[in-house]
């Protein structure tokens, strides 16, 4: 059986997964960047003294399904959520979506995904995907980090949806349930939300490791990295923070750039001109996360090697971190 | 980012979709378009794996040498740490770390090993006599 799925490609799993799903629930006007500005997805921590896989623990995203939830809640529409303790639980109420005819969210973990290759599974359990059909003993699937559907066996299916570890999904499943026709007001005022929730977020709360004051964090610690952990070390941890932030479009400048392109569609429904200048800054600051992980790069390469190395890489989130916060009190006083 | 800087380098990437980036136009509007891959992602995955095997190859050594029991190896070819085979076990953590002592593990039930090769994908056998020069 297969469900009649639209496939659309995203940079970002799990905004790829609420716009494709709102889209198949006929809410035609969301896209991928819009998803993640009214989810507000754009997020910043460093948890100091937690190690991931014997690497600093910095994540650039949310709690896996707050951009579906935030998204949903602000356009009015109802959803479905369900986790589960019973693997057996867990497919039968995945089987019994498919045959009501709806396409479902799943969170999975990374590492059994057997249609990634070896290069790309790691113990990662923050992963989503859209389960929309079943032929005898596999699952078709749609990933959006993908170009095209693909398909996956009952068996890996159980095993990523039960992955074990920090963020584990318990075979989360989630889609929208119902919802009337969303209007242009609903929109607008989902995107003034979803800026509102970002732009505070990112300035103003009041944890020196959370948003931009989390960047500045990591700038300092970067610049002890070389005389604590050595060079080569150093050098790990670095390509571990240009990992969580580039892996498949994911993270540092990824993000903003769609958070750029967000500004630029919400000022169709908002017309606000500050959006768009704001939108520059945004594409500015991508292109600063950009040089930024090249520096990296040349560090855990091996080519640079020296303190000094490290304090430009601290230097330049330094200043990352200053660009953002202008944008985002420039975001959080907009008057609406 | 324009959209002609988007890189195209090679990298691991080619073996299974490119990925979608989004970029500005000559007019300065956002369009999305395909990336092969960008040489400095590559590279962090490149290291990334390379410690991997240098752990997996030391843990190996351990092994051989009666410093550690096969679960250590295993653990490290799988790329997992204490917590993360603790949770896919429903071992304590200070259990599993009891079990990487090669005397404690040859004392363990069949039904201790069995959970740990289920983790593994292997046979208890298997577990047993680590294969070392597998992978």
């Amino acid at each position: 059986m297969q469900l009649n799925f639209q496939h659309i490609q995203a940079a970002h799993c799990e905004n790829g997964v609420t716009t494709n799903l709102l889209r198949h629930m006929g809410i035609h006007q969301i896209t991928e960047p819009l998803a993640f500005g009214i989810g507000a997805g754009i997020f910043y921590i460093h948890i100091p003294f937690l190690k991931i896989s014997g690497g600093p623990a910095i994540s650039f995203r949310t709690m896996p399904g707050q951009i579906f939830t935030r998204t949903c809640s602000a356009l009015g529409v109802k959803i479905e959520r369900k986790t589960f303790s019973s693997k057996e639980k867990a497919q039968q109420f995945l089987d019994d979506c498919l045959a009501k005819g709806q396409p479902a969210g799943c969170q999975v973990g990374v590492y059994h995904l057997t249609y990634f290759p070896k290069e790309f599974r790691f113990h990662f359990n923050a992963h989503n995907l859209v389960v929309y059909g079943k032929e005898n003993d596999t699952y078709l699937v749609s990933d959006p980090v993908m170009e095209t559907v693909t398909t996956i066996s009952a068996h890996d299916l159980e095993r990523v949806r039960f992955a074990k570890g920090a963020l584990a999904p318990n075979g989360q499943i989630y889609f929208p349930k119902t919802s009337e026709p969303v209007s242009e007001e609903r929109i607008k005022k989902g995107i003034i939300k979803g800026i509102k929730h970002a732009s505070w977020f990112m300035t103003e709360t009041p944890v020196p490791i959370l948003g931009v004051a989390g960047i500045r964090f990591t700038a300092g610690r970067i610049k002890t990295w070389r005389e604590s952990l050595g060079a080569r070390r150093g050098g790990l941890y670095l390509a571990q923070l240009v990992r969580m932030g580039e892996e498949i479009g994911t993270g540092g400048a990824g993000f903003r750039f769609v958070y750029a392109a967000f500004l630029q569609q919400a000022h169709i429904f908002v017309k606000k001109d500050e959006l768009l200048d704001i939108s520059k800054q945004f594409t500015a600051i991508g292109d600063l996360w950009r040089a930024s992980s090249v520096q990296a790069s040349g560090i855990y390469k091996g080519r640079m090697t020296e303190q000094q190395d490290f304090n430009v890489m601290g230097d330049m989130l330094l200043n990352i971190a200053d660009k953002e916060k202008a944008a985002f009190k420039a975001l959080y006083k907009i008057k609406w | 980012m324009k959209k002609d800087e988007i890189p195209q380098d090679p990298s691991p990437l080619d073996k299974f979709t490119k990925e979608v980036c989004y970029a500005v136009d000559e007019k300065g509007d956002y369009t999305t378009a395909l990336s092969r891959g960008w040489q400095v992602k590559a590279d962090a995955l490149g290291i990334t794996w390379e410690e991997a095997q240098a752990r997996t190859a030391n843990a190996r050594e351990k092994v051989k040498n009666g410093e550690a029991s096969p679960i250590l190896f295993f653990m490290e070819l799988n790329m997992m740490d204490l917590p993360i085979v603790a949770a896919y076990t429903g071992f304590w953590q200070w259990t599993v770390k009891r079990h990487l002592n090669p005397d404690v593990f040859k004392n363990l039930s069949d039904k201790k090993l069995q959970k740990y090769a289920e983790v593994f994908d292997v046979t208890v056998e298997e577990l047993k006599t680590a294969n070392l020069n597998a992978a």
